[in-house]
């Protein structure tokens, strides 16, 4: 494994508490900042867009809702629209499906995190933050094996800790952050 | 721990030998999403990796039937996505009315929910008795449940919330009968709709038709699929006629956007233009 590798995009699962949490997270983050973001947040299954213009306002980055066969870009977090899996393609494009909810969700940690896997092998971070399931633990256990890098907050300081517990109780985690900190690993780890 | 170069290198091979022994072809649908369902479904069967599962394809018929489920996906409810039927309506349908005969067709109509749907807003607006729906799919088994238009019972209440939020006009409970745990759909909105086997990757054109409604299909298509489609599609629609599209799709990035006008940006609604002389 090399001393220093160079990390190409973050993949984000959040579930309730996650409005703060990526409000902190986004508003921190330089703006030059070099990677991808790519965000499952669950929610109603009829939300619109508001999330995604909600956090561009506090956010240096570009914040969007994810629109078909976009090619991911650097510097730009992307939100995965309500109600569809998201997946991430071989040559870095977004997909979408309806197949049936995972961990009872849509869009479903685990089917993001083990596609964006596969697209993105060792360049690849993966972070779980706050939530009430356990959605996010078997597909960052997928990062690991294809050689990412998996960080989890600290869920003693997460709103709801049941979800960053179940990812640490499952996945071998390297980094187990407070919120407050999350950022700033984020772009250390960038410039590498 | 699995090796993703051999989990590549196998679903390769399987969606290729499912289109050699039994002629329907996944080759060209998104990748990321067909390689997760194959996956999930090797696991349930206890399969230890996807050749085996080939294997068991080329030999055993019936299992192939259970992957085939798997990999066309069949979720649709009546008046799914409400405002689309709002705007269908209002905006549609009224454009059409002076019509002398209508043509629709519903491409990947699953278990057939929302081609019912379309059948009670043509009647509400009067122009049902004019009309004619070809609702198709590349599913046999699922055609086979829309020609009997029968559902769980416990449905009704989610398709009788959206046909109120679509602006539905009567009493919604006329257009079905309860029978036991089953709805069974009206007589009268089953004889003007056409249910046949068509598919979208390897059939023809339609002709002539007034919408074309197509929604989250395209999804699960690559782009050069999608590109095929859409040029099915515009050939199959006659001058201003309209396309409906799925909330996340758009003809935008295709080679088909000149061909037509954005008409309902947020229902994906697009009409053809005329041709220009």
């Amino acid at each position: 494994m090399p001393v220093s590798k160079r990390y190409e995009a973050v993949v984000i699962g959040v579930s309730a508490g996650g409005m703060n949490a990526l409000k902190v997270i986004l508003s921190q983050l330089p703006a030059h900042f070099g990677m991808a973001l790519v965000i499952v947040q669950h929610r109603s299954h009829q939300s619109d867009d508001f999330l995604a213009h909600y956090l561009d306002g506090f956010s240096p980055l570009s914040v969007k809702e994810v629109d078909e066969l976009e090619y991911i870009q650097a510097g730009v977090a992307y939100i995965a629209p309500a109600n569809y899996h998201l997946f991430i393609e071989e040559d870095k494009t977004f997909s979408f499906s309806l197949d049936g909810p995972v961990n009872y969700a849509r869009p479903s940690i685990d089917v993001l995190f083990e596609a964006a896997a596969d697209a993105f092998g060792p360049k690849l971070i993966g972070l779980v933050l706050t939530g009430a399931n356990n959605d996010g633990s078997i597909g960052l256990c997928r990062i690991k094996e294809q050689g990412g890098l998996a960080i989890v907050q600290d869920p003693d300081t997460a709103e709801v800790s049941e979800m960053p517990r179940a990812a640490l109780e499952m996945a071998d985690v390297d980094h187990v952050l407070q919120l407050e900190e999350i950022a700033d690993v984020l772009a250390r780890l960038d410039k590498e | 721990m699995e090796d993703l170069d051999n989990l590549n290198i196998e679903t390769r091979l399987l969606l290729e030998a499912i289109f050699q022994k039994y002629g329907y072809d996944f080759r060209d649908y998104s990748w990321a999403a067909i390689k997760r369902r194959i996956r999930h479904r090797c696991r349930a069967s206890g399969l230890s990796n996807i050749s085996e599962m080939q294997h068991k394809i080329l030999y055993q018929t019936d299992f192939f039937e259970k992957i085939l489920l798997d990999l066309t996906i069949n979720v649709t409810e009546m008046f799914r996505d409400p405002h689309f039927y709002r705007v269908l309506r209002q905006n549609v349908i009224r454009e059409l009315k002076d019509e002398p005969f209508l043509k629709v067709w519903h491409a990947g109509c699953s278990t057939g929910e929302e081609a019912y749907s379309m059948a009670i807003l043509l009647k509400e607006e009067g122009l049902y008795d004019k009309t004619q729906i070809y609702a198709t799919d590349v599913n046999e088994s699922v055609l086979q449940e829309a020609k009997e238009g029968i559902f769980p019972l416990q449905r009704m209440k989610l398709f009788t919330r959206n046909y109120l939020q679509a602006g539905g006009k009567e009493s919604f409970s006329d257009y079905y009968t309860a029978s036991y745990e089953s709805a069974i759909v009206d007589k009268s909105l089953r004889n003007r709709i056409v249910f046949a086997n068509h598919n979208l990757v390897t059939d023809g054109v339609f002709g002539e038709m007034h919408i074309i409604i197509c929604r989250n299909v395209l999804i699960y298509f690559n782009k050069k699929l999608r590109n095929r489609v859409l040029g099915l599609f515009t050939d199959s629609l006659a001058d201003k006629g309209f396309l409906c599209l799925g909330t996340k799709e758009s003809i935008l990035f295709s080679g088909y956007a000149n061909r037509f006008t954005e008409s309902f940006p947020v229902e994906k609604i697009y009409r053809k233009n005329e041709p220009v002389n």
